[in-house]
């Protein structure tokens, strides 16, 4: 590469789409078993409707409309009283009806935020629809086959988008792992990302750093199931980009796949057709409307999330805040945990002691135990003053040069003397007797 | 011959102990198969020996279209893209009608995914019209009011999107009931068009329909546009004077109907000798209705039928029948990028218009009548090359049932040179069948049409 | 009058999943254009003060309580009676990728 003129200096215009999988009981439209991944055989947890059977009919999950609601709520989103599910269509072979069941220009929550160390990601819209069944491909009887299970058809999936905030690899991934710390919090998802019970896309593309204008070109990067893997996948795009750029292309508007075993994207097969899903509302379920008393109601229900609890902390226990950050990541752990700060004689210790792995505790344990383990971290032995005085004067017998030193004014010794002390006692002796003892009989 | 009995007559029967239901199922399937060869009525005959039940229909045997699931029966919607389905669920109106002690005799042809008013666009054959076999019986429900009409069956059930229901039984010459939107659930029927599709009785008598009407109406739990209203025992309507009804008379002067509105007008004198008023009214023109209700049934077919790719059951989609085709592909156009303002939600906010014009009318009227079909029963092969004949047909149905009105169709008339009938369409508010049950009850007893009551 | 091209009969074709020969193009033309020129009237129709009806019933939040229906749920038997070819318990069907 040349280098005579300065090279162009590319920033990111980054929009991601979330998608997560809500852990209601039933699933979003039937009656049938929501539990995709603990499901012992394929296709055990299905009926007429979500088998997409002639006259199977959808009825919506209000637990799963709800849930919805209080996410947007959390993350500071506007709520539209009046919703509705319309119908998405398109064929493929783990969609049975052909039509998935979404929302398409009236979502339940839109126009929120969620806060990251890089500034503010805007939420655009969180709507509500349902997932599809699910694809392997293999051979079997030396034929490429594709195998499909529905026990996750019509499984609860809520999509959360946001606007072209995100401004780096980084921030991708932390705005993705908080948005997944909040659907922890309100325990509506487990979002296992292994098991594609959270699933991330993201929309990428550059410009030159100081453009004020979108590009006029997205890359969407769909399918990404973990937070690494998207730091990863947007790095890869933003060199891709950079290099096209230079050589005065403009990247191809294209869904990407990510490959993580050659840590690169890939084209996906793009279909000739351009997508036209053909929405309409869905005349199976009739339209949903909230009043604010409800939606106040719901609120009421919200736990505290992460940062608010941390900042509490600090304020009610003293707790500092880089490690209230590390201890309020998960719910139920951070919730045990305040029952030992709320009996701690000093609940910071507490938060040090288990940040730094000076004690090993498990979430649940009693409280007053884990008290106790911290406290005796610098708890000291009772020692008698005289048996303290008599192995003072043995050491000066001992060592009359230092003490000699110290006379004459050097109290660098004085730490010799603390640990020769130590070290005769064989005991934890509390620090301030032991130093007032000892410089009182150095003196004499 | 107790085929030829209605439903009413053989319930009592039963209940006085003078038959029994061995030989209502006897009768019944020798009456099935001395005539089906000829009218192609079942599609499927369920020859399993019904059950007597101490429920109400004590266990008789009732025809059903075949667009109702039926557990373990095969159920087609006559397309042979289910030629080989086998449901392994009953739709609610079948659990219903079992529940009340009934049973399915047999699936009727129907219009294949009841798309038309003939049955010609069945992929197993046309039925003919058993009161005059070169005429057609109408449809989609063609088959289960053949199977009424020719004593093939005590009584049937239909569904109806827009004249389904009402069409076929003028045409037959018997009654057929389309209730409430939301009053019989749609679960476990094949839709055609979710935001109109009724199922319903289709019976020999207005009282045989109230009583199958009582019986398979209802709230369900699976079918989130079912009503929860309270269901009445709509037989009370029967017998019951209508002396200071008012009648709204409707598309009486629609071109191109003069003749059938000419007799029509005649009937309706018969109201007058009852007590009732009879009014001639206007309504909004039907034409409209004719294109809301072909965009917007087209359109959600479209993705209806989208579910039938041969992979959970049935076969492919390229078995797909001609009259399929141009509604699922009409509906895609109509609802893709560019044209859905134009074409869905145009018709959406007319479909609006008539909704609010019922309102109106029903400040004034008990119930609104007009004819059914524009004419008789027409001859077979009618429908070759007519992408339209349905709708043109169904048009004085359709307002009502994009309205979700409830609907019955009466015999008010039979031309004694080809024994075909025109049939009176009563309609009444949401919710209200019981007005239309007693009006229609009342000219049925007071007229000649009806051939059950005036048996030779 | 409406014009409908072959290439828009085989756009939407394409999109509804309905495999067509190229004799159907020409009928399904005339068929759409018959069907087209029928519901046109729609365009006179003043609409500008309508709201659009989607559902005639009135109903709004007709919900399910969030509760397993283990009764009308299927046995894998019963979801599988009626597939074509199955494997170990899943639907099979021809390879949909082929996976790099």
């Amino acid at each position: 590469m040349t280098d005579s003129t300065p090279k162009t200096k590319y920033e990111l215009v980054c929009g991601m789409e979330v998608h997560a999988e809500l852990k209601t009981k039933s699933k979003m439209f039937c009656g049938c078993k929501n539990d995709p991944f603990g499901a012992e055989k394929p296709n055990i947890y299905t009926c007429p409707t979500c088998l997409g059977m002639p006259g199977g009919l959808p009825v919506a999950n209000k637990t799963a409309i709800e849930w919805t609601i209080k996410l947007g709520l959390a993350l500071g989103c506007k709520i539209n009283l009046f919703s509705k599910f319309d119908r998405k269509n398109y064929f493929y072979p783990d969609l049975p009806k052909a039509y998935q069941i979404s929302q398409y220009d009236i979502p339940f929550c839109y126009e929120g935020v969620v806060e990251t160390s890089e500034g503010p990601v805007r939420i655009t819209r969180i709507h509500l629809e349902e997932d599809t069944g699910k694809l392997q491909h293999k051979t079997v009887d030396g034929k490429k086959v594709s195998l499909i299970d529905y026990n996750r058809s019509s499984v609860p999936l809520i999509e959360i988008v946001t606007e072209p905030d995100i401004k780096s690899a980084k921030q991708a991934k932390e705005y993705g792992k908080a948005l997944r710390q909040v659907m922890r919090y309100l325990d509506i998802a487990d979002c296992d990302m292994e098991q594609g019970g959270m699933r991330l896309e993201a929309n990428i593309s550059i410009r030159p750093e100081g453009q004020e204008e979108l590009p006029d070109y997205k890359v969407e990067v769909k399918n990404i199931n973990s937070f690494r893997f998207v730091e990863q996948a947007i790095a890869y795009e933003m060199e891709r980009h950079d290099e096209l750029l230079e050589a005065g292309e403009t990247p191809a508007q294209e869904t990407r796949g990510w490959n993580p075993n050659k840590s690169e994207t890939f084209s996906q097969r793009t279909k000739e057709d351009t997508e036209d899903y053909r929405y309409f509302p869905d005349p199976d379920l009739p339209p949903i409307r909230f009043t604010q008393k409800r939606i106040d109601e719901l609120a009421a229900e919200i736990p505290e999330l992460p940062k608010a609890k941390a900042a509490r902390w600090e304020k009610e226990f003293g707790i500092e805040s880089k490690y209230a950050e590390q201890l309020t990541a998960e719910r139920p752990y951070a919730e045990w945990l305040e029952t030992v700060f709320a009996i701690a004689e000093k609940p910071n210790a507490v938060a040090n002691a288990i940040v730094n792995k000076k004690v090993t505790v498990s979430e649940g344990e009693d409280p007053t135990a884990v008290a106790k383990k911290v406290a005796d971290l610098s708890k000291t032995d009772d020692v008698d003053t005289s048996e303290l005085v008599a192995a003072i004067t043995k050491i000066k017998e001992a060592n009359a040069d230092a003490v000699e030193k110290y006379q004459n004014g050097d109290t660098k010794v004085v730490g010799f003397f603390i640990g020769q002390v130590m070290r005769v006692l064989g005991k934890k002796v509390d620090p301030n007797v032991l130093r007032t003892t000892l410089m009182k009989e150095l003196k004499k | 011959m107790l085929e030829t009995k209605t439903l009413k007559e053989v319930l009592d029967l039963l209940e006085s102990g003078e038959i029994t239901l061995a030989e209502v199922h006897k009768d019944l399937h020798t009456a099935i198969s001395e005539k089906n060869d000829s009218l192609n009525v079942y599609l499927t005959v369920n020859n399993a020996e019904a059950s007597p039940s101490t429920a109400a229909l004590k266990g008789i045997p009732i025809a059903v279209k075949d667009n109702y699931c039926t557990k373990g029966i095969r159920t087609t919607a006559s397309s042979t893209v289910l030629d080989t389905f086998i449901p392994q669920y009953d739709s609610t109106v079948i659990a219903k009608l079992k529940a009340a002690g009934g049973s399915v005799l047999g699936k009727t042809n129907l219009d294949a995914w009841a798309h038309g008013s003939s049955t010609e666009t069945s992929q197993y054959g046309r039925t003919l019209n058993p009161r005059n076999p070169e005429h057609l019986p109408g449809g989609s429900s063609g088959g289960s009011a053949a199977a009424v009409a020719a004593d093939m069956a005590i009584a049937a059930l239909g569904t109806e999107t827009a004249g389904s229901i009402r069409q076929p039984a003028a045409w037959c010459g018997i009654v057929g009931l389309k209730p409430t939107y939301g009053r019989c659930s749609r679960y476990g029927v094949v839709p055609m068009a979710s935001s109109t599709d009724s199922p319903g009785p289709m019976t020999k008598t207005v009282e045989d329909a109230a009583i199958l009407l009582t019986h398979i109406a209802g709230h369900d739990k699976y079918d989130g546009t079912t009503g929860d209203q309270p269901v009445p025992d709509f037989t009370k309507a029967i017998d019951k004077p209508i002396k200071g009804m008012k009648i709204g008379y409707v598309y009486h002067d629609i071109e191109g109907l003069e003749d059938g509105n000419k007799i029509l007008a005649e009937q309706l004198k018969t109201f007058e000798k009852l007590g009732a008023t009879v009014e001639k009214v206007d309504a909004l023109d039907p034409h409209y209705a004719i294109s809301v209700y072909t965009v917007v049934q087209r359109g959600e077919v479209s993705s209806n039928l989208g579910r039938f790719d041969g992979i959970r059951y049935g076969n492919d989609r390229s078995h797909f029948g001609d009259e399929a085709k141009r509604r699922i592909m009409l509906g895609t156009y109509t609802l893709s990028k560019g044209y859905a303002d134009q074409y869905y939600n145009t018709a959406q906010k007319v479909r609006s218009l008539y909704i609010k014009d019922y309102e109106e009318l029903f400040k004034k009227f008990d119930v609104l009548v007009s004819l059914t079909s524009p004419g008789y029963a027409k001859k077979v092969g009618a429908t070759d090359g007519a992408a339209m004949f349905g709708e043109l047909e169904d048009m004085l149905l359709e307002p009502s049932s994009l309205s979700g009105l409830p609907g019955i169709n009466v015999p008010c008339y039979r031309d004694e040179e080809t024994n075909l009938f025109l049939g009176m369409n009563i309609v009444a508010p949401m919710w209200q069948e019981e007005k239309m049950i007693q009006v229609a009850d009342a000219f049925e007893k007071a007229t000649p049409w009806n051939t059950w009551r005036n048996r030779k | 009058m409406s014009t409908i091209t072959p290439q828009q009969v085989k756009h939407i074709a394409n999109l509804a999943n309905i495999p067509v020969t190229e004799g159907e193009v020409t009928d399904l033309a005339d068929a759409f254009e018959e069907t087209l020129d029928v519901v046109a009237n729609l365009q006179s129709v003043d609409t500008s003060k309508v709201e659009p009806t989607h559902q005639v019933t009135g109903l709004e939040n007709v919900l399910r309580e969030d509760v397993v229906d283990e009764a009308h749920m299927f046995t894998q038997a019963e979801a599988l009676a009626n597939a074509k070819e199955t494997h170990e318990g899943f639907i099979v069907v021809p390879i949909i990728i082929d996976q790099e």
